[in-house]
């Protein structure tokens, strides 16, 4: 059984999304994510001042046998990436929602959070895929 | 029957155990009207001796001949071990490496082969090989478009000066991708720098240079490599492997060095074999790795802590990462590898130069003696280990009588350069004995006096 | 005992000088800002620790010369000694690719003779020789495709269509020739699901890519169909024949409906895997494509052969290798096909099959499940051992090492990627019952093992040189040369 905290918003791609005070976004993959992937060996982190639109890829996460697209779940300019994952990609498996955060973006049409599911609705999804 | 082991005991006693009466039964899943009843147009099967035969009665029919052709493909002298070894069951019969623990053979010499082409090349990394030259060129466009995200151009500046079949290759593979090669034009055999200079303020993602470039000559490649950093490019340059023994290696030119380097790995101790199959080498700079095409082996440690070998960045390939892969290549050119680090090994540094160093000087007596000749002339006086010398007639017609006396002549370039009016590039590598290449200057003599001027 | 690195051996001023001239020749006469400063570093070693260092990493490797190497898709089949020993014959190892077309009729005669015999069995106009490997193949398949539409004024047809069931090759091809990919499901019983197909197709249709046997080791029984649909739609279809042992002599790709082909000579031909390549990924096309396939190709003129160019096929997606591709596997290949003959085909097919359809029988007959039990294999089959995983908690990695111990290369692993904990096994004609016997004998030791002792099998394997390796180090701290300051 995978983490899902309560507070955060997920998408249907496996990726998380944390609303900040200042406005800005957080976005990681989930603890399911990062199971399904393993240990992971390598992060491609975005660049700050790249504008993404929602569904390009904004990261690439790669284990020893697989590399998946982290997409962006609403569209927003890129503002920050966790940097200490460049050597320690392994903070993903040991903390996905804190330690293990991708990117921070300021989002360019806040109403798109309301499409992303709640912890309920991602528990569901997961439960239906057979996870 | 031919590589076959059943005996009718075993083939009744294996169609029991399936539950079926013939063979034939076991395709009955094929659609009736799709079945045929043999393949049309094949001739009867041959024993070993008389495809050996059949063989050498072709072969015999090609002729002994002398060559000074080069033009990308050279004739060295390959140690008695190199084969010996590679042909090895072990090695020849073996698959891709991906149960490490049953190939560690296989990757500890793939290991060995990319710190060889890493220190040759002088940079820090380098992949299993590719296909040729030619393919590993276009393989470095695709790269530098890929690693040069600031850039984002998807145009390469290429030289005339750089192998015409390697830059028709890159086209045919860059193409459908809508990447373009550009050509620089050539001044004095190398590439034109004031023409190079005329695109500074222009976007490309990399600049291509071939050392030494297809006519033979040496590039400025320390100005070109700096003025492409500077320009936000990078450079990928295109070496004979063997030469970089005595040449400048590519991590070295300019202030910063080469980011990609690749060429054709075939004068490493691989036939000529009527062009291949040959390898391509790729090595590069550290940072651009997970953009690198093609195989690499890593050295790591096993649940015993003790070294081993596997493949490793698996996930930038086409089995794991299918369309989002950096390339669709699967094979490396896992036997010529091999035959090229026994080759290596036998020679080392020393070795490889002193061949390098021969080739050069090979070349200047022929092309001393060649120019000697009436109505033959040298058209550019630097040069390494080929060079273009100009007739005062067509060169086909030249080649023809040359061959005819048994010596392949060196290369035509008037399809490619006819700019350079009857010209001819012409190699001797250190395979070539004195004899050999005085009997090329009294032969061409002969046929030059014999045949009139067009 | 573990190899030390080649580098290991080496010792200041040690020399194998016979291998190059004697003297340094002088490169005074070269400007100094093109010569290198400090040489590289390459190993200083005896011949004999050369001989003795290779030969012994050669004997950590399985190989097919040692092993039954039962790989599915990969077809480890032997490799005749006389294949090898033509094609290094001095005249055709030492013929270079730019001599003149009068001294190598010999040569060209066989390229000639291999392009008609491999048109006599997949059944189509024309062959091109050239592509270096299946890949190579796939890609001059999809790009005389594209070219097709082009020179039609399709430019829209941009869609290639795969299986999931497909090799990861197919996609990263589409890719590379500009194409986008749209993937169809495989039916339960392995064939492709019409209805996804029909729904599909339309006029951003530029191909779809099939293999038949398919990847999942069965014949496509609707692919007369298939053809149909795809071919009214204006569409093409690429056949990836990477292997043709299960049909070899008995059914032409040309026949059923396809339009362009490649082989890889290493599966069906017999030419060496030799570690990884090189291999050869030769087309055949239909007459609609023939004027697009890569150049050269040899023609004949005259009772002369002779190379076809750009010059006779202007509108030819062009060139993919500098010269004329893996010539050498290309001999190689005419020897294996003019020792066969028409009937050394047909028994190809026959043995192969009927090799892949015994072990079948006899793995289910020791319990195993296989992933198509109603459906005949062709050349390879699949085995699933997720019941066996759920059971013990050993996987198909387990099995696939604990193999390795007793003496057999593991099956191919994890592929196709739809079958969940598989393996592809493909034992190949020149295997004999006793040896296939021997396997399933093994395969029933290690599930009777994984049974009583499931975390034995996990320790596996124990007699290779090196045990199970650190893969996730392997990526993450990047050691992928030796350097000297080590």
């Amino acid at each position: 059984m995978s983490d899902i905290p309560g507070n955060l918003r997920f998408s249907v791609n496996h990726e998380w999304v944390r609303e900040e005070d200042d406005g800005s976004i957080i976005v990681g993959i989930t603890d399911h994510a990062q199971q399904a992937l393993g240990e992971l060996v390598f992060v491609e982190l975005p660049e700050a001042g790249q504008v993404v639109t929602e569904g390009d890829a904004l990261a690439v996460v790669e284990s020893v046998k697989a590399a998946s697209d982290v997409y962006a779940p609403i569209d927003g300019e890129v503002t920050d990436a966790n940097a200490a994952l460049a050597d320690t990609p392994e903070l993903i498996n040991s903390s996905p929602y804190e330690d293990g955060w991708i990117a921070r973006l300021q989002p360019g049409d806040p109403t798109q959070m309301e499409q992303l599911m709640d912890a309920e609705a991602y528990e569901l999804m997961l439960a239906e895929s057979g996870a | 029957m031919p590589f076959i082991p059943h005996t009718e005991e075993d083939v009744a006693a294996m169609l029991e155990l399936i539950g079926v009466k013939t063979t034939d039964e076991l395709f009955q899943e094929i659609p009736a009207n799709l079945r045929i009843a043999g393949p049309d147009g094949i001739p009867a099967g041959l024993t070993e001796a008389e495809v050996s035969q059949l063989a050498q009665q072709r072969a015999a029919g090609d002729g002994d001949v002398v060559s000074f052709i080069g033009a990308g493909a050279y004739e060295h002298y390959i140690p008695a071990a190199v084969w010996d070894l590679a042909t090895r069951g072990e090695f020849y019969s073996a698959y891709t490496p991906y149960q490490a623990e049953a190939s560690q053979g296989t990757l500890q010499l793939i290991y060995e082969y990319q710190s060889m082409m890493t220190s040759l090349t002088g940079l820090d990394v380098s992949n299993a090989s590719l296909y040729d030259g030619a393919s590993a060129y276009a393989e470095a466009c695709l790269m530098a478009v890929r690693a040069n995200r600031k850039s984002g151009s998807r145009r390469i500046l290429t030289t005339g000066a750089m192998h015409p079949v390697y830059r028709a290759v890159a086209n045919t593979i860059l193409s459908n991708q809508g990447i373009e090669l550009v050509d620089l034009p050539v001044a004095g055999g190398v590439t034109d720098l004031g023409a190079l200079a005329a695109m500074d303020g222009e976007d490309f993602a990399a600049v291509s240079v071939q050392q030494p470039g297809f006519l033979g000559t040496l590039e400025a490649v320390d100005d070109i490599t700096d003025r492409a950093h500077a320009a936000g490019r990078l450079v990928i340059a295109v070496c004979n492997p063997l030469l970089l023994a005595a040449l400048k290696p590519p991590g070295s030119w300019g202030e910063s060095g080469a980011d990609i380097a690749c060429g054709e790995g075939q004068p490493l101790g691989i036939p000529l074999s009527s062009g291949g199959p040959y390898f391509g080498y790729m090595t590069c700079s550290k940072s651009l790795v997970r953009q690198m095409p093609g195989r690499i082996v890593g050295r790591t440690v096993d649940v015993e802590d003790r070294p081993g070998f596997t493949l490793t960045l698996q996930a930038r390939e086409q089995h794991i990462r299918r369309s989002k892969a950096t390339s669709n290549i699967c094979t490396n050119q896992g036997l010529m590898v091999t035959a090229a680090t026994i080759y290596m090994s036998l020679l080392g540094s020393e070795g490889l130069r002193r061949i390098a160093a021969r080739c050069h000087a090979n070349t200047r007596q022929l092309v001393t003696l060649l120019s000697g000749i009436d109505g033959v002339s040298l058209l550019y006086d630097s040069y390494f280990h080929e060079a273009v010398i100009c007739l005062d007639r067509p060169v086909a017609p030249v080649l023809e009588a040359l061959s005819r006396r048994g010596i392949l002549g060196g290369y035509d370039l008037s399809e490619h350069y006819p700019e350079l009016g009857n010209a001819l590039l012409v190699c001797a590598t250190e395979a070539r004995s004195a004899q050999e290449i005085a009997a090329y200057g009294a032969c061409m003599q002969e046929v030059l006096a014999k045949t009139q001027v067009a | 005992m573990k190899e030390p690195l080649i580098f290991e051996y080496s010792r200041p001023g040690r020399r194998a000088p016979s291998h190059a001239p004697g003297a340094m020749a002088s490169l005074d006469d070269l400007p100094a800002e093109v010569l290198r400063a400090d040489p590289p570093v390459l190993p200083e070693v005896s011949e004999l620790q050369v001989v003795r260092h290779f030969t012994r990493l050669s004997q950590q490797n399985f190989s097919i010369d040692t092993h039954f190497y039962p790989l599915g898709s990969c077809t480890m089949k032997y490799n005749p000694r006389v294949c090898n020993r033509v094609a290094m014959m001095p005249a055709f190892a030492n013929r270079h690719p730019y001599g003149p077309e009068e001294h190598g009729q010999g040569f060209l005669h066989c390229m000639f003779e291999l392009q008609e015999m491999l048109k006599a069995v997949t059944g189509m106009a024309e062959v091109s020789l050239t592509p270096m490997a299946g890949a190579q193949g796939e890609f001059a398949g999809v790009a005389m495709i594209r070219a097709y539409h082009l020179a039609n004024g399709d430019t829209q047809r941009r869609q290639i269509i795969v299986p999931d069931a497909a090799h990861g090759t197919n996609p990263a091809t589409a890719t590379m020739c500009g194409c986008e990919v749209v993937e169809i499901p495989t039916r339960a019983d392995g064939d492709v699901d019409l209805e996804a197909l029909r729904s599909v197709l339309g006029p951003q249709t530029a191909g779809i890519m099939l293999t038949n046997p398919s990847t999942v080791g069965v014949f496509e029984r609707n692919i007369e169909t298939i053809a149909a649909l795809v071919h009214e739609a204006g569409g093409l279809l690429y056949y990836d024949g990477a292997n043709l042992n299960a049909i070899l002599g008995r059914a032409l790709p040309g026949d059923m409906g396809f339009d362009v082909i490649h082989i890889n000579l290493h599966k069906t031909f017999s030419t060496p895997h030799g570690g990884g390549g090189p291999g050869s990924g030769v087309v055949g096309v239909s007459q609609r494509l023939q004027p697009y396939a890569p150049v050269p190709v040899v023609g004949r003129k005259n009772d002369q052969y002779v190379w076809l160019t750009e010059k006779e096929r202007p509108q030819t997606i062009g060139r993919l290798s500098a010269f004329m591709g893996n010539a050498g596997i290309l001999l190689r290949a005419w020897v294996y096909m003019r020792m066969l003959g028409a009937e050394g085909m047909l028994r190809v097919s026959e043995y192969a099959t009927l090799n892949a359809n015994y072990l079948m029988a006899r793995l289910m007959q020791a319990g195993f499940q296989a992933a198509y039990p109603e459906r005949r294999a062709s050349h390879e089959f699949i085995i699933s051992l997720k019941d066996i995983v759920r059971q013990t908690g050993v996987n198909t990695m387990d099995f696939a090492k604990a193999l390795l111990d007793r003496g057999f290369h593991a099956p191919t692993t994890y592929f196709p990627t739809l079958v969940p904990e598989c393996l592809l096994i493909e034992p190949t004609e020149t295997e004999t019952r006793q040896e296939l016997d021997a396997f399933v004998d093994a395969m029933i030791e290690i599930r009777d093992l994984a049974l009583s002792d499931p975390q034995e099998v996990k320790r596996a394997p124990l007699s290779t040189p090196v045990r199970r390796l650190d893969d996730v180090r392997a990526a993450r701290q990047l050691d992928l040369a030796w350097s000297e300051n080590r």
